[in-house]
């Protein structure tokens, strides 16, 4: 379970948001793994690991920050297809780490959770769907208002006073 | 394709899940269609931005400790407890399994000679289930004898025993062993006794009883190159006078 620990540490941490409770989440996660191995009959560690600190996570979520998640995941507050006119029209680049940092810890928690695991992970839309028990379809339109918002997050220093 | 076809797809590209015909003509659209191009090379801006190595956080090393420790907290009493008794309860018990089937096995295959104990008592059953008891009906030995001609490759020693008791009733063909065999069938009393006759190869045996089956006797011998089973719910001790009467008669 070791050598996947790093990815495992990263999810908990973008999911957490800090450092503390992402090693709790982190090494809870690690030991469910190690007791539940001989249950795991895929061929991929990894993407089973990380669904183990994903589960976690939200199990330690409910218990520990239940104003967070008062809600499903509001898709009508999270349309962005307005503030992608903004975006379309500038040039965006290459933002520094600070910043985009600052620009995902913005995301609502399953706008960061995706992010993660397409674009630092790699998981295929399939592999994201399985991981997060999810339809691809959402997977597919969550990572496209992901994109958005951060793309409008990131360009915010040219659009000041754009859509909400 | 035009704009509306392309935005969609221009993810899919980036995150390489477009099939070949879709990447061909989105790279065309965006050949033609500036905006489309602009949206992509964003898009590709957000990924460089998403990818770098400062955004991975890496698991720190007191992290690592402790989930080291945890396991090996957990996992050392249990490996020894687990592994240990475990695997060797689980030896042993496949080893007894086996020797236990092996046993079970071996002690329980019947001899060649248990199998055609069986079958002549299975045969005795039969023939009076079946009330197919005798194909000849004839207290007389000389009717009985030569009705066996040409039914069997050998000829049985035909025997009465009334002046003992046992009167001769009959005879039939039957098939033990694979092979067709002579039965003689006797009375004694209202009981029945029958005796299977057919050619041996081997050397002279005494008259042997052998476990009563089902609540029938056997006893079986050999002499002059025959083998003879006696099969009855007589007692073992009729049985055997039967069998010693039978040996002492002269044959026809």
């Amino acid at each position: 379970m070791l050598p996947h620990l790093d990815a495992a540490y990263n999810l908990a941490r973008w999911l957490a948001g800090n450092d503390h409770d992402a090693q709790d989440v982190t090494q809870e996660a690690s030991l469910r793994a190690f007791k539940f191995f001989g249950s795991f009959r895929g061929e991929n560690a990894r993407a089973w690991l990380l669904t183990i600190v994903r589960n976690t996570f939200y199990n330690w979520l409910q218990k520990n920050r239940p104003p967070e998640i008062a809600g499903e995941l509001d898709d009508e507050a999270l349309m962005v297809e307005d503030v992608s006119v903004n975006t379309e029209a500038i040039n965006l680049r290459v933002a520094d780490a600070q910043t985009v940092q600052r620009a995902i810890g913005e995301l609502p928690v399953e706008f960061r959770e995706i992010v993660v695991l397409r674009e630092m992970e790699g998981f295929s839309y399939k592999e994201i769907a399985d991981l997060s028990d999810a339809p691809i379809g959402t997977v597919m339109s969550r990572l496209a208002r992901a994109r958005k918002l951060l793309q409008k997050s990131l360009a915010g220093e040219f659009q000041t006073g754009g859509a909400k | 394709m035009n704009c509306q076809q392309a935005k969609p797809l221009i993810d899919f590209y980036a995150d390489g899940e477009l099939d070949a015909a879709g990447i061909l003509e989105l790279e065309k659209h965006f050949h033609d269609c500036p905006a489309c191009a602009l949206a992509w090379r964003n898009g590709q801006s957000l990924k460089k931005s998403l990818k770098q190595d400062a955004l991975f956080f890496t698991a720190p090393p007191e992290l690592r400790r402790a989930i080291k420790a945890e396991l090996h907290s957990q996992v050392k009493p249990r490996a020894n407890f687990w592994n240990w008794n475990w695997l060797t309860g689980a030896t042993t018990g496949v080893a007894t399994a086996c020797l236990a089937l092996l046993l079970a096995v071996t002690l329980n295959r019947p001899s060649a000679e248990q199998r055609l104990t069986r079958e002549i008592v299975s045969s005795n059953i039969r023939s009076l289930m079946v009330d197919h008891m005798l194909d000849v009906v004839s207290t007389d030995q000389h009717t009985v004898k030569p009705w066996f001609n040409g039914k069997l490759d050998f000829s049985p020693p035909v025997k009465d025993l009334a002046a003992h008791e046992f009167p001769l009733i009959g005879g039939r063909l039957d098939y033990i062993g694979g092979r067709s065999v002579a039965a003689l069938v006797f009375h004694r009393n209202k009981h029945v006794i029958n005796l299977f006759i057919w050619p041996a190869n081997g050397t002279d045996t005494k008259p042997a009883a052998s476990a009563a089956i089902q609540g029938y006797n056997v006893i079986h011998w050999s002499e002059t190159e025959m083998t003879f089973w006696a099969v009855s719910d007589l007692n073992e001790k009729e049985l055997m006078e039967f069998v010693q009467d039978y040996d002492t008669t002269n044959p026809l």
